[in-house]
């Protein structure tokens, strides 16, 4: 992205001779203004500085999230003060904790009631691999369930471990390119498994909150 | 909520003591039992087994098929009035000769006194004990765990099912001493059946639905919801 001259302003200072001054003017009357860059570029630094988190908490690493987004270490320099308590408009599923075998159908269909593009913080020991739970209760790694993006170190990460990895995300979100066909790629499980859940189902589900009944991701 | 909430001052029953204070230098075992162990004895001597005071706290064990007569008599009895169920759990210990056992923990504000019951249920037999769900509401979930967690089933209990684990699960009870940590199945087994659970097997989504609850909710909720705050529909 850059500011380029207007074409006649380069023509008339070539005319002057002015050597130092060949590509690019400062003059003011010349700022009229006109950008070019690519389009996935502007929607990639669109999407991430305004990516809205849909806090997933279990256990204490989600004590360290809410510390993150206070005050202090305050998550809206981010674009990321806007925390979106329905999966309908969330951009980033933070799962801050360990996850029981008990949750994985319920983080999973979260997952799949977000609506594209979407992607997966992973915070902290247990959400990451299952940390000091190997034990007959704990999902060893969400990556078993949902796909993620960051994971985030530590038991539980400190604010800035978690700001880290929202900046490594922030450049995962930059570097995304829409001639990539397979970004957006979702693996449905087999419909005849009781693993699948269709499309009108995962829309029924948002139905008590809000306005997020219009907001469905099987367009029905 | 039918019946009056009446307020209940701890220690009202217990005239002529002294003001509670913070026990010094317990010992560990013997020392001053609680009083209900002795009349608890005098109540039901073909059930009562023995009795041990541990750190200051009495510890009375009982046949376990009188437990439900035993905690009706202490809930019941005006000398008693052990009127709050503090939890039901169980312990499995490492000795395989040793019985398994559950323990109910009794609290008395009235008297201010508190009361461990255990009753033994050795291995190779069923694990049953009456239910207290009678008696004490609480025990409800307490016994649902108890049963989750060791296998005890609880005789009288309405709904008598898992809490903790889903209802589909199959490896066994996870607190028994010969559960393996990481459970019977592999890692991906464990996945794909916890996957296949049906969150909703339960409560249906009318259940969950504000709008079909409304006559349900609190009168200032209703106002608000009927003043033009919309539930969804």
């Amino acid at each position: 992205m850059g500011l380029a001259p207007r074409p006649d302003a380069r023509v008339a200072s070539r005319a002057a001779g002015d050597a130092t001054n060949d590509l690019v003017s400062y003059d003011p009357a010349s700022q009229e203004g006109w950008i070019t860059t690519r389009l996935d570029m502007l929607v990639n630094w669109g999407r991430a500085n305004s990516l809205w988190p849909m806090p997933f908490g279990t256990a204490c690493c989600a004590i360290e999230f809410m510390a993150s987004a206070a005050a202090r270490f305050d998550l809206a320099r981010f674009g990321m003060e806007r925390m979106s308590f329905s999966p309908r408009q969330a951009d980033v599923l933070i799962c801050a904790g360990r996850v029981p075998f008990k949750l994985a159908p319920v983080i999973r269909r979260i997952y799949q009631q977000m609506p594209q593009p979407k992607w997966v913080i992973s915070m902290g020991a247990c959400a990451s691999s299952g940390g000091m739970f190997d034990n007959y209760a704990v999902v060893q790694g969400i990556d078993t369930i949902i796909p993620v993006d960051v994971y985030v170190p530590g038991c539980p990460p400190r604010p800035e471990g978690l700001m880290y990895g929202i900046m490594m995300l922030q450049e995962k979100v930059k570097r995304e390119r829409m001639s990539d066909t397979s970004l957006r790629d979702e693996l449905d499980p087999d419909p005849a498994s009781n693993l699948y859940i269709p499309p009108a189902v995962i829309d029924e589900l948002s139905e008590p909150f809000g306005n997020s009944v219009h907001q469905t991701r099987s367009g029905l | 909520m039918s019946a009056p909430f009446t307020v209940i001052h701890a220690g009202h029953a217990a005239t002529g003591e002294p003001a509670p204070r913070t026990p010094t230098q317990v010992p560990h075992r013997g020392g001053t039992a609680n009083p209900s162990a002795a009349r608890l004895q005098a109540q039901f001597p073909q059930f009562y087994e023995r009795h041990e005071v541990i750190w200051g706290d009495t510890t009375v064990y009982v046949r376990p098929e009188a437990i439900l007569d035993v905690v009706r008599w202490l809930h019941d009895d005006a000398g008693e009035q052990y009127d709050y169920l503090v939890d039901v759990t169980a312990v499995e210990y490492r000795d395989v000769e040793h019985p398994l056992e559950v323990v109910w923990h009794l609290r008395s504000l009235p008297f201010r006194r508190f009361l461990r019951l255990k009753a033994q249920l050795p291995k190779g037999t069923p694990l049953r004990v009456p239910s207290v769900w009678p008696v004490y509401r609480g025990a409800d979930w307490l016994e649902r765990e108890c049963f989750d967690m060791f296998g005890i089933s609880f005789e009288g209990h309405p709904d008598l099912r898992r809490i903790l684990m889903w209802e589909q699960y199959r490896e066994g009870y996870p607190l028994r001493k010969d559960f393996p940590l990481r459970g019977r199945f592999s890692r991906a087994e464990q996945l794909r059946q916890a996957l296949s659970q049906n969150p909703e097997a339960k409560y249906s989504m009318e259940e969950l639905t504000i709008a079909d609850a409304f006559e349900d909710l609190p009168q200032d909720m209703r106002q608000r919801l009927a003043g033009g705050e919309r539930t969804g529909e």
